[in-house]
């Protein structure tokens, strides 16, 4: 085995005399077939009116009844256009580049459409910055076609035509002239140049417009901080591909952290090429994304992560700080050797503390350091939020100084921390508008609604970074009668101009410049406008800043780094964030992202409080799995300042800093949502001042929730080699055989490897010929994002089959991340350990240490490896089904044949992968299961190239047999041989992977990356004993564990 | 049903003939009528083919279309406009140029008819277009008498509808006759010769009967009934493995489109219309404005020249029926006829889809198509000869996969082929490879 290293999935699994974790190993299918449920106990049985010979006569009558309705068909219609567009083939995909920018998220996207239907998102790899798709950008096509949607504006509730709304709006806004009462527009940040041209032609038509940009979730610390130091409302942009050296303050950066959209960057650099790779610390509460693909993580509370930060930043500035203890000092000390040992300008500091001194003390810092990885000059405009204003606005409409309020992209009855106060203030506006997509909670509280269109319907333009422009265009025509805000502004200005038009002179004129081709940027979806036209003035400021400058700069710096030392723990601390699948909540209504497994806590449909293993105890909360394997946890109630959250699930999550419990944003919104997404509890009530840290009383409440945690699910039967792992020194010195082994096996008591053909049970066939499909997956680039999970679900037609089912492993999701924590569980290990202390506290001290060693759950260690079926060559399924529904292909895939499937689940049995997922039931076309494939709106983001499975089938991952075939059809057609690399963003995983971990293509292609990986010494299968030779392989995840 | 050949339907048929003949007679006198009365210098015939190959996209002699009805257009301008046929050449000859050089008539019939310039014929010679205006001025006269004729010749095919069914049943009716004829004959000589006292040999003595036989003999039953099972199980797979198969299926369709007049009377390729069968898993249904390409200026049916046949007419598919069901094509893509002009109301027809196949199995046309250049027949059947579309094929799994074994893979001119195919057929030692060696037998390439 690579390391001694014990690998698990749930905190139960760590308790020897856990009888349910055993269970759960045993059994491939956790729940039995309910038959109690359908035929009751023998009282009701006999009780029951209808005797067994009605019974017999019913099902002879539906029997009979069957055969006869299925003597005819069904007749078909056939409905083709009257005039074809021009660019349309019915059958033959089309690609649109195209934006989103809900305030949010940001990025450049492809859109499939399919006969005019946009049905899949894809990266778009011409966009230099932000081309990649997250989990929640793959899953907003869905929200396009969300049954809840907004189909029209309202006055008072009721339906109105644009007409009668537009007249009310344009006759207010002549009446407000000369008022001296404000027309005020809340917005999310839109980051446009055209939508702040066009606002502030708005402004310029009608007097006292006051624009106000809001985020739902702020990053105003660093904007504030960086508007300090460099003059500009913007955050800076990080390129992680440069940095030899993370050290991360809570910074959530593979998450959303100001915005997100670096971990491609940061993967690059994580894949040990040439004997290095970066390393990355970080110190932080909540176990988050980044903190899990840290090499060394250090579970601290924001109190102390301030005081670390400041002395820090105070070493490298030359500027000392005082406080803390002797471990603080020994933290920081070998933080500053790190630092030296790889040299300053290739180390970068981040923080998500949403403290402005914490922010400046960064910014500060990478200074100091000379960072090449942070870009100062070239920011990023896509935070705007501005809660000062925010605040002036509620007090004026209050005081009844606004006459008309527009709303858009926001939900602030919802999303802010006093939204009482909000709702209260907004009676006293006479004309409120608000652009909703739903009916939230905003649009039952203003006067009137404007049905807004989705982006995919939409035009438009954001600049994410300086000088880095991408547009918006419609791949649909508007589904509803709804309209965009720019629109709508146009129309209210008297204007006739389209927003399309206006956009387009917007961009010919102040953007493209000469010899610039609309029309091409178009194609592209995206614009770099050439440095030379890019404008330095925000160096202005930095060069100005001359000696004189600088000492009171030093000075300030001083003092912002003394106020964060100062920082002192007030009781617990609450830590809120959002959560890679719900994001701010905007795109609640999408099934998909409800039943998005979280990549840390493996929970869906949920959020929760999550807290540290020892308070939990303190406080009496508990976590444990009953016997289906669902996760059952007490309830809690949150009061932050007065304000209490009734009823919060608590889970119990390794890695959290003790003193500290985290919650996760986007959940608890009710209004305009289905029943089904109206999870979780708001944690937005408690986000006074727009800060993320809290302090906070948490008591234990009656009851028990239930979770759908998926994390013992799937369990691998104690088989734990399945993830391998070796340090970067390691790697670099011994050789592959001692960290990544082949296992033996024994023939005639001889000790073989397990890849000899001798020992195998199967004759082998010969692959060389034709197209043989591999998967190669790095768990070194793998961040666990999830963009993979949305993009298989949106491909492949996968159904989601609702929180209940989740909760009893029943869920259907083709391609999980499986998340393992570990720990050193030799003695061996443990005496090194022990050995290692230094000091009492801290972070090699005893008195932490010690804890550590009798709990390992405390700081784990956490790798993702996501696992898919593994097509293997002897693939075991195949030979255990009894109507060979599942079968081999030349090309390397294992095929499924749905309907020849007649549901015995032998092969689900005798998969060692646990990757086929069983159809329980019929959920498409089922009101049980009221989810997209329920409704026909829905049904339009459905893939027609693949088909919707039925009740009673087997269902897997088919490596999208459905894209690798049309690559094929492609070349066939066209007469040529496939090129080079034409494979590789055919399955949908890989295509969605920005990171690089996933990589799919054909060995037998010559000279293919996938073939030199497959050579690769770090690449291994899973369960390389059982000998099923996958066509998935795996990389052993390095660690970069040299300190200083 | 076969034609049963008797006296009566003889002479019918020679009656028939003879007024045919007659009919034939009259048309080709009227046809010499009309040829004798024409006063022009030119060739009609060879005009009309000039009209058809160059004018009638665009005109008709009787109606306007996108440009004016052209019978008697060359004395109607020198009767109404005093313009002569110099004028006429030069229009012809160059149309943009007499608009640019702003003569009045050119432009007012240019303003009039939506500013769709008329398509410059410089090619054709001054001889050529006095062939074309002998045409136009020589309005064909015959198309009523035919209309006529088959009026009569629906009414002669009805009747010999009946007398089929009538000699039917008088057959019926003499076989019954017969039957009783012989049972009375039977009875009458057993009479006779009781009556003349001649003993009938009787028959053998109390033999075993030989059901009884059967029924003791239990081996015998054992293996009956084994054959009866097997027997029955045989036919009801068989009839049940016919469930779903929709072979033949021709449903009613919104418009009677025939592909017979398409494909086979006019010969038009299958992929002119069905075009996204070369790049598309669907050979597609025709959009309307495909159908339009034609059909602005194809807006009667004038059928084939010897008029409809019989049995057309027995089933109503007469001129004025297809010409109707042209006017559902205008109706449904919101052609205004009179004004040439699109009304922008438009109402997509809904197909019957005929070719169900399950959406579990996977079919993409461009592949059999472009790929394997298959014709559209061989799946689809004689579809140049279907008056109503059916399905020809059986569209079950067995279909296919009999046709992957044996079709072989068309590897001339395609790269893609060229390595994999070497390669392949030297392992398996075949000269050429089928579908089914190249993969085509793999579950998944079907069926995902």
């Amino acid at each position: 085995m690579a390391s001694n290293k014990k690998y698990w999935k749930s905190e139960a699994e760590l308790d020897p005399n856990n009888s349910i974790v055993e269970t759960l190993k045993q059994n491939e299918f956790a729940e039995p077939i309910p038959v109690d449920d359908f035929l009751g106990d023998k009282q009701t049985l006999e009780e029951s009116s209808t005797t067994r010979r009605d019974f017999l006569k019913y099902v002879g009558f539906s029997t009979a009844a069957a055969t006869i309705a299925a003597c005819e068909g069904p007749v078909h219609k056939s409905v083709p256009y009257v005039v074809l567009p021009e660019n349309i083939v019915p059958g033959v995909p089309s690609y649109f580049a195209t934006s989103i920018a809900d305030g949010y998220d940001f990025a450049s996207i492809l859109v499939r459409t399919r006969e005019g239907r946009p049905i899949r998102i894809e990266n778009n790899d011409r966009a230099s910055v932000m081309g990649n798709a997250n989990a929640r950008v793959n899953a907003s096509v869905l929200n396009l076609y969300d049954s809840k949607r907004l189909q029209g504006p309202l006055a008072g509730g009721e339906p109105v035509s644009w007409d009668v709304l537009d007249a009310t709006v344009k006759a207010k806004l002549n009446a407000l002239q000369g008022s001296g009462k404000q027309i005020a527009l809340l917005t999310q940040t839109y980051a446009s140049p055209s939508t702040e041209k066009l606002i502030a032609a708005f402004s310029e038509k009608f007097e006292g417009v006051n624009h106000v940009t809001y985020d739902a979730i702020s990053e105003e610390a660093a904007v504030i901080a960086f508007e300090k130091m460099y003059g500009q409302r913007a955050l800076p942009d990080y390129d992680f591909s440069k940095a030899e050296l993370i050290i991360s303050f809570g910074a959530d950066f593979l998450g959303d952290w100001q915005g997100g959209g670096f971990d491609a960057a940061y993967a690059k650099k994580r894949v040990p090429k040439n004997g290095k790779m970066s390393r990355h610390v970080q110190l932080e509460a909540n176990m988050s994304l980044s903190g899990a693909n840290a090499d060394k993580r250090v579970p601290m509370n924001t109190a102390n992560q301030k005081l670390v930060l400041a002395k820090l930043s105070g070493k490298l500035n030359g500027v000392p700080v005082s406080g803390g203890d002797s471990a603080v000092d020994a933290l920081v000390n070998t933080l500053v050797a790190e630092i030296e040992k790889v040299g300053k300008s290739n180390v970068v500091v981040v923080t998500g503390l949403s403290d402005v001194n914490a922010q400046t003390a960064t910014l500060a810092a990478n200074k100091a350091l000379g960072s090449v990885v942070i870009d100062v000059t070239a920011p990023r405009y896509i935070r705007q939020g501005n809660a000062a204003k925010v605040n002036k606005l509620i007090a004026d409409m209050k005081a009844g100084k606004v006459g008309m309020l527009l709303i858009d992209g926001v939900n602030p009855a919802y999303s802010l921390p006093n939204a009482k106060e909000f709702t209260e203030a907004l009676s006293k506006v006479d004309v409120s508008v608000s652009f909703s997509y739903n009916q939230d909670e905003t649009a039952n509280a203003v006067t009137h609604v404007a049905a807004v269109s989705h982006y995919l319907e939409s035009w438009g333009d954001v600049q994410i970074k300086k000088g880095f422009y991408s547009l918006t265009q419609p791949v649909i025509k508007e589904l509803f009668d709804t309209r965009q805000f720019q629109s709508a502004l146009l129309k209210w200005m008297g204007s006739d101009v389209s927003y399309y038009d206006f956009v387009k002179e917007n961009w010919t004129t102040n953007i493209l410049g000469e010899g610039g081709n609309f029309n091409k940027a178009l194609q592209d979806g995206v614009y770099e406008m050439p440095e030379t036209n890019v404008s330095v003035e925000t160096n202005v400021t930095e060069d100005a800043a001359a000696s004189d400058e600088a000492v009171g700069a030093v000075s300030t710096l001083s003092a912002a780094l003394r106020a964060l030392a100062s920082a002192k723990v007030e009781g617990m601390e609450l830590v809120l964030y959002p959560k890679t699948g719900m994001g701010d909540g905007k795109l609640a209504n999408n099934p998909w992202l409800q039943e998005f497994p979280d990549p840390i806590s493996r929970v869906s449909w949920d959020n929760y409080i999550t807290v540290s293993k020892t308070d939990a105890e303190a406080l009496g909360l508990e976590n444990y799995n009953v016997a289906n394997g669902g996760l059952d946890g007490s309830y809690a109630n949150v009061t932050v300042d007065g304000v209490t959250l009734q009823n919060v699930p608590v889970l119990i999550q390794p890695g959290q800093a003790k003193g500290t419990v985290g919650l996760s944003f986007g959940y608890g919104r009710k209004d305009g949502l289905q029943e089904e997404m109206q999870t979780g509890v708001n944690a937005f009530k408690v986000y006074k001042g727009f800060n993320a840290v809290q302090s906070v009383s948490i008591s234990k409440a009656a009851g028990t929730h239930e979770f759908a945690c998926i994390q013992l699910h799937n369990t691998l039967m104690g088989r734990g080699d399945i993830i391998k792992e070796t340090t970067l020194k390691d790697f670099n010195t011994k050789d592959a055989h001692e960290w990544n082994p082949i296992p033996h096996v024994s023939l005639d008591h001889q000790e073989t490897l397990v890849t000899s053909p001798e020992v195998d049970l199967w004759e082998s066939f010969d692959r060389s010929v034709g197209h043989h499909f591999k998967l190669s997956i790095d768990l070194n680039a793998c961040t666990g994002c999830g963009a993979c999970v949305i993009a298989c679900h949106a491909e492949n037609n996968v159904p989601v089959v609702g929180k209940k089912e989740m909760r009893v492993s029943r869920d259907m999701h083709w391609l999980r991340i499986d998340r393992y924590y570990s720990s050193e569980e030799t003695f061996e290990q443990d005496n090194e350990k022990k050995d290692g202390f230094s000091g009492l506290s801290g972070d090699n001290g005893s008195l932490g240490g010690f804890g550590e060693l009798e709990d390992p759950s405390v700081n784990p260690q956490v790798a993702f490896q996501p696992v898919m079926c593994q097509h293997c060559n002897h693939a075991p399924c195949e030979t255990v089904c009894p109507v060979a529904a599942t079968s081999h292909g030349r090309q390397g895939q294992n095929h499924m044949a749905y309907n020849r499937c007649v549901g015995t689940r032998y092969c689900a049995n005798n998969c060692p992968y646990k990757v086929r997922r069983f159809n329980w039931f019929l959920y498409n076309n089922n009101d049980e299961f009221d989810f997209h494939m329920n409704n026909d709106l829905g049904k339009m983001v459905l893939n027609p190239d693949v088909v919707v499975r039925s009740r009673g089938v087997m269902e897997k991952c088919s490596f999208c047999i459905q894209q690798t075939q049309s690559v094929i059809l492609n070349a066939k057609r066209e007469g040529r041989p496939v090129e080079k690399g034409e494979f590789n963003n055919a399955v949908a995983c890989s295509a969605a992977c920005s990171s690089g971990a996933l990589h799919f293509g054909d060995v037998n292609e010559e000279g293919s990356l996938i073939a030199e990986l497959e050579h690769d010494k770090r690449a291994y299968h899973l369960l390389e004993h059982v000998g099923t030779k996958p066509n998935v392989f795996y990389h052993v995840k390095v660690r970069n564990t040299n300190e200083a | 049903m076969k034609k049963v050949f008797n006296r009566i339907q003889f002479s019918k048929i020679i009656g028939l003939g003879l007024l045919l003949f007659s009919q034939m007679i009259t048309v080709s006198v009227v046809a010499q009528d009309a040829a004798d009365g024409a006063s022009v210098d030119g060739d009609p015939a060879k005009g009309k083919q000039l009209f058809n190959q160059n004018c009638a996209a665009c005109h008709a002699l009787d109606r306007k279309m996108t440009g004016p009805a052209l019978a008697n257009v060359e004395t109607r301008l020198a009767e109404e406009e005093g313009l002569d046929k110099e004028w006429l050449y030069k229009w012809i000859k160059n149309s943009p140029g007499m608009i640019a050089s702003g003569d009045a008539y050119a432009n007012k019939i240019y303003n009039e008819y939506n500013k769709a310039a008329m398509t410059a014929f410089p090619t054709l010679s001054n001889e050529d277009i006095d062939n074309i205006l002998a045409y136009t001025a020589a309005p064909p006269k015959a198309a009523a008498k035919p209309a006529a004729a088959s009026g009569e010749a629906v009414a002669a095919a009805s009747t010999s509808g009946i007398s089929n069914e009538v000699v039917l049943g008088a057959l019926a009716v003499v076989f019954g006759l017969l039957v009783v004829m012989l049972i009375l004959v039977n009875r009458t000589l057993r009479r006779i010769a009781e009556a003349n006292g001649v003993v009938l040999e009787k028959e053998q003595e109390e033999r075993l009967p030989i059901w009884k036989a059967f029924a003791k003999n239990q081996f015998l039953v054992l293996c009956s009934v084994i054959v009866l099972l097997l027997g029955s199980a045989y036919f009801a797979y068989s009839w049940m493995s016919q469930i779903g198969v929709d072979q033949g299926y021709a449903p009613v369709q919104p418009i009677h489109y025939s592909h017979k007049i398409h494909a086979g009377d006019n010969k038009i390729e299958c992929k002119y219309c069905h075009s996204s069968a070369r790049s598309s898993k669907h050979s597609g249904i025709p959009s309307l404005n495909v159908c339009m390409n034609c059909h602005k200026s194809i807006y009667e049916y004038k059928g084939n020249p010897e008029g409809p046949s019989a049995e057309d007419l027995a089933n109503g598919y007469t001129n004025e029926f297809y010409t109707g069901e042209i006017k559902k094509l205008y109706k449904a893509v919101g052609w205004d006829e009179e004004n040439q002009k699109y009304t922008g109301e438009s109402q997509p027809v809904e197909w019957v889809r005929i070719h169900n196949l399950p959406d579990f199995a996977y079919f993409n046309h461009s592949q059999h198509v472009t790929v394997g250049k298959i014709e559209c027949q061989t799946c689809h059947g004689p579809v140049e000869e279907m008056e109503i579309m059916y399905q020809y094929s059986p569209l079950t799994m067995g279909w296919c996969i009999n046709c992957h074994r044996e079709t072989e893979v068309q590897l001339a001119d395609n790269g893609y082929y060229k390595k994999i195919h070497d390669e392949l057929s030297k392992k398996y030692g075949v000269e050429k490879l089928t579908a089914a060696q190249m993969g085509g037998l793999e579950c998944g390439k079907c069926h995902y």
